[in-house]
């Protein structure tokens, strides 16, 4: 999964990270194929270049090593609003077969949930501006639902159309990436289908990982398996990390 | 004096300018600033976050208070889990790169001490909120919260449509906290405070609001300037308060690392409420 989501990162691409997963991911393709790849962290750490693995976004390595360090105003307003960053990394506890993702609630209502989930944060408007995002999630019927109980960020809404209608200047998730496979979005209903499958899993156990009726692409892929350089570079990289992150990294 | 507007702005919304900070321990400042029912924001984007004067909060018994702050971590857990808290205005409540935050989970899932009103935004929101607060704007615009569920939920969230493109927009509504308090590296003797690293929204902060508390981790002859900081100076500060390390287990660069290590741990000792408030009795109230 982590190395898939690196794998997903280009050279040069500026790339709005959040903590766990998607920080490892691109802090490994930063030391493989994409060492120009710029890392911005929510805090304000624009450029930032950890020698090791942070375990928040505001940990004293990113202000130290990046190029500017900017208030939370300046981050939302100037550099992600007009949409200076090119890929944002989204996950959640649910999302949907539209990539509409929920960190707010499970439960059928917001006033006495079920479970209380942290919030929002920065995601509705990295859903909304980022030129494309990348959704970083473990596939479960339980996570992959097919609606969310609350719209927290929002994917591609009910379907092909809905971000033109609310106006979002990015393209919205262009990959979903699982520890089963890796769904993209049909281009003309925008419904999230299976286009790989990581070695060694099955259309079918795929298929029963998902709350809705999972669609395969006909040009269903294998990923290819992760080369030794991949696995050693990420195996240095977590040993590197800061305290013992109970966040799953593989 | 211009009368620029015939609406007729809420004179408290900002204090008359003050010639200098006053220096005072922090006991005698919270005491002096914070009272039940205020709404009350300790700002610090993971670095930076005003531990100590928190706890002094706990200590002094306040209840009531609207919390404020985008980021509720550890310490707004302990406010939430010691009954300080009748409501909360946030854009996210987690331990971050750990998980949950037990106590706010349990007041807003079994109203543990007590029930918990939310106000619930994005991060873009909030800053922006705080942003016009400290312009002296009724609200703010961004893009935002489009198609988000948000909307419904949260009262502070409308839209506007542009005077000049037609476009329509989020609008929020501005935050003036009665109260703002933040940690900060260095104060000089008349108080004026600088903080450098990750500066998060505390400048917003502290414009915003109507009274102002900045707990420093030392006093200083002269403020050397430092590139990225944030100066505030003193006429727009009411209290300075020393207190060495007031921000663990988050950290002030440049003095101390942060904690992470406590920030796993925090996890076992908030998930159970007897535990919880055992650790709070050996460590908050009677330190």
């Amino acid at each position: 999964m982590t190395i898939a989501a690196a794998r997903a990162l280009r050279n040069g691409a500026v790339c709005f990270v959040g903590i766990g997963l998607p920080s490892t991911a691109a802090n490994l393709a930063a030391r493989l194929h994409a060492p120009e790849l710029v890392l911005v962290y929510e805090s304000g750490t624009l450029g930032a270049k950890p020698e090791f693995l942070p375990l928040s976004i505001g940990d004293g390595i990113l202000a130290e090593t990046a190029d500017a360090v900017v208030g939370v105003v300046e981050t939302f307003n100037y550099w992600l609003q007009p949409g200076r960053i090119d890929i944002g990394f989204l996950a959640g506890a649910q999302l949907d077969r539209f990539g509409n993702i929920n960190t707010t609630v499970i439960g059928d209502s917001y006033d006495a949930p079920r479970v209380r989930l942290p919030g929002a944060g920065g995601a509705p408007e990295i859903a909304a501006s980022c030129r494309e995002v990348l959704i970083i999630m473990r596939q479960s019927p339980r996570t992959f639902v097919e609606r969310v109980d609350f719209v927290t960020s929002v994917g591609y809404g009910s379907g092909d159309g809905d971000r033109e209608r609310h106006g979002f200047i990015g393209a919205g998730p262009t990959m979903v990436i699982t520890d089963v496979g890796i769904l993209q979005p049909a281009p003309e209903t925008r419904e999230l289908v299976l286009t790989h499958l990581h070695p060694g899993v099955g259309l079918q156990e795929a298929k029963a990982a998902t709350g809705w009726e999972l669609v395969a692409s006909a040009e269903l892929e294998h990923t290819p398996p992760p080369t030794t350089l991949e696995l050693s570079t990420l195996r240095e990289l977590e040993q590197t990390k800061a305290g013992r992150s109970t966040v799953g990294v593989l | 004096m211009f009368v620029l507007s015939t609406v007729v702005r809420d004179p408290n919304i900002l204090p008359p300018a003050r010639r200098r900070a006053e220096i005072a321990s922090l006991d005698v400042a919270i005491a002096a600033l914070v009272r039940d029912g205020d709404t009350i924001a300790l700002e610090g984007f993971t670095h930076l976050i005003p531990f100590a004067a928190g706890h002094e909060i706990i200590r002094q018994g306040r209840r009531r208070l609207s919390l404020v702050r985008m980021t509720p971590d550890l310490i707004y857990d302990q406010l939430i889990g010691m009954g300080c808290a009748r409501r909360l205005v946030f854009s996210w409540g987690g331990n971050p790169g750990v998980g949950s935050l037990h106590r706010f989970r349990d007041a807003v899932e079994h109203g543990w001490p007590e029930s918990l009103e939310l106000e619930e935004h994005s991060h873009a929101g909030m800053a922006n909120r705080y942003a016009a607060g400290a312009s002296g704007l009724p609200f703010a615009v961004l893009r935002g919260y489009a198609g988000s569920d948000l909307v419904g939920e949260t009262d502070s969230i409308r839209s506007i449509v542009c005077p000049f493109t037609g476009e329509s927009l989020a609008a929020v509504s501005a935050l003036n906290p009665d109260v703002a308090v933040i940690h900060a590296q260095q104060a000089d003797a008349s108080g004026n405070v600088q903080l450098w690293g990750i500066c998060g929204v505390q400048k917003e902060a502290v414009l915003a609001a109507r009274r102002t508390l900045v707990t420093v981790e030392e006093l200083v002859e002269r403020l050397e300037p430092r590139p990225g900081a944030v100066v505030l100076p003193a006429w727009a500060i009411d209290y300075v308060s020393v207190v060495r390390n007031g921000a663990h287990p988050s950290y002030a660069h440049g003095y101390s690392e942060r904690d992470n290590d406590f920030y796993l741990a925090w996890d076992a000792i908030s998930r159970d409420r007897t535990t919880f408030q055992e650790w709070m009795e050996a460590n908050v109230l009677a330190a």
